[in-house]
């Protein structure tokens, strides 16, 4: 089978840690800023970022009517932080306007960690990576408050303030999301993760 | 940077990771310079990626002169309340009580600002006692070490703030930019020698040779006052803009903006930034900076 070529969408945010991940985890990959560039890519990598600065340039120049349509016909994307919150279906404490690519039957709430003071890092068990917690860096960072019935849940974090937890990673079919951005870490499983849901998809 | 071990029940805030990790997420956005919440609104509605928080643009800092201080917090916070993206403050150099304070209303980055006054002319603040992340400017490669040293997460070149003139921009970025290249070409044993040439610590020099980039994220600064000056920028290596009186100094600001926003992430497609030069009213009127006294350049302060 041939190397997927694995887009990071490159309209704000860190793209290039994605980049070095992604080749890290033996895909090809390559920014993608427009409608074109997403026609030639096999799956798509949302990095982490500013989401409203986000969702209004992919407005703006015609990709996120495209982007709509790949994820529906089911192609692979995975988003980090701003990412997950383009693939919510839906958002709270988002801009009133805020469009999102949608995909996941999730609500997420934006900045639900806090402002920056509350940014953090943590050890975290990732479903499906269970040699070693996965090295969590969480910055002003969204949770999961609810899921569908489709989606799977692989990671929690405990809350600080009580019993319950909050999610942070889940998936539903061939899209993935986390709230923390493993890019920033030297730690590529879970991009070695995504790749392999990208080399399943292909091979199906 | 932090490489303590992690484990799961034991988040740790204010790591070296999370400030620059910060910084990370800001790449190719444009941060804007406000005065109240109303502008802040019109920055957020352009698609700017943060604002920062201040009393006067630094084109209005030039014109009344004085002493230049930290915001009052109710500005801050009345921006923090209106906005659902990144607010920053700046601080006088060396004035961390000032960067306290910012700390304390939740600021989500500090700037450490030669477009203040300086509280002290020797020393800056220690920025690795802080949670909250600094951002500082630079003029030079040892500049920018100097101040990643003391703990900024993040670096802009300076520019001449205030004056909607790029030419400082350009030079802060190439020096920057150049003295990165020169340290790469050199031998290992040639990178003592040039840590002490640099006024900067060994082992940050040997960082930046072996990356060939700062260990944090650079961004370009003073002087930006049109969509190609920060499509310039960006072709020259900044990896973002921060915006100041060039917005809100001109004459359609939430325009200006949005073209500004436009020509950041698209700084390498003249088609795009063509179509978003057009029809933006007037921009700011503009210094040169050759007729600008050495006693009014912002640039030299902070060493």
């Amino acid at each position: 089978m041939s190397t997927p070529v694995i887009g990071v969408l490159a309209l704000q945010g860190d793209v290039r840690e994605h980049l070095v991940a992604l080749a890290e985890a033996d895909a090809l990959a390559r920014p993608v800023r427009r409608a074109e560039e997403l026609a030639e890519v096999d799956a798509l990598v949302i990095p982490g970022g500013e989401s409203t600065t986000m969702s209004k340039l992919a407005l703006l120049f015609g990709v996120m009517d495209p982007l709509r349509e790949r994820v529906a016909a089911g192609m692979p994307v995975y988003g980090t932080c701003a990412g997950m919150i383009m693939l919510a279906d839906k958002i709270l404490d988002g801009r009133d306007d805020q469009e999102t690519v949608g995909g996941i039957d999730m609500t997420v709430r934006r900045n639900a960690f806090g402002r920056q003071n509350e940014s953090f890092e943590s050890g975290i068990a990732f479903a499906g990576l269970d040699d070693a917690p996965v090295h969590g860096v969480f910055i002003r960072a969204p949770w999961v408050e609810a899921v569908g019935a489709g989606v799977e849940v692989l990671a929690e974090l405990p809350a600080a303030d009580g019993p319950d937890s909050r999610i942070v990673a889940v998936r539903q079919g061939n899209l993935l999301a986390t709230s923390f951005h493993p890019e920033l870490t030297g730690d590529h499983r879970v991009h070695a993760y995504f790749v392999r849901m990208v080399e399943e998809s292909l091979g199906e | 940077m932090s490489t303590s071990p992690i484990t799961a029940d034991q988040p740790q805030i204010g790591t070296a990771r999370v400030k620059r990790g910060m910084a990370e997420q800001l790449k190719g956005g444009v941060i804007m310079d406000v005065v109240n919440a109303e502008q802040a609104k019109i920055a957020e509605d352009a698609g700017a990626v943060a604002v920062m928080a201040l009393e006067r643009v630094p084109a209005d800092i030039r014109k009344d002169g004085g002493v230049a201080r930290m915001s009052d917090p109710n500005m801050i916070e009345e921006i923090i309340a209106a906005v659902s993206i990144p607010v920053m403050a700046k601080s006088r150099i060396g004035h961390f009580v000032e960067a306290q304070v910012l700390q304390s209303l939740g600021v989500d980055y500090i700037d450490e600002s030669e477009v203040l006054t300086p509280a002290d002319e020797v020393n800056h603040s220690d920025k690795w006692a802080f949670t909250t992340p600094f951002v500082c400017g630079a003029t030079n490669l040892g500049e920018a070490l100097r101040r990643i040293a003391e703990g900024a997460a993040m670096i802009r070149s300076k520019g001449e703030a205030g004056t909607g003139n790029v030419v400082e921009a350009v030079r802060h970025l190439r020096q920057i930019k150049n003295e990165i290249g020169h340290l790469r070409a050199l031998d290992h044993n040639e990178l003592y020698a040039a840590a002490k040439e640099l006024r900067a610590p060994y082992e940050l020099v040997k960082e930046v040779a072996e990356l060939g980039k700062l260990p944090v994220v650079l961004f370009s600064a003073g002087g930006v006052a049109t969509p190609a000056d920060a499509a310039l920028m960006r072709q020259l290596g900044a990896e973002g803009v921060f915006v100041g009186s060039g917005i809100f100094k001109s004459g359609d600001p939430a325009k200006r903006a949005a073209a500004i926003v436009k020509a950041t992430t698209f700084f390498d497609d003249p088609k795009i930034i063509a179509d978003a030069s057009r029809n933006l009213g007037e921009a700011m009127v503009g210094i040169n900076c050759d007729t600008l006294p050495e006693t009014e350049r912002y640039a030299n302060r902070g060493w």
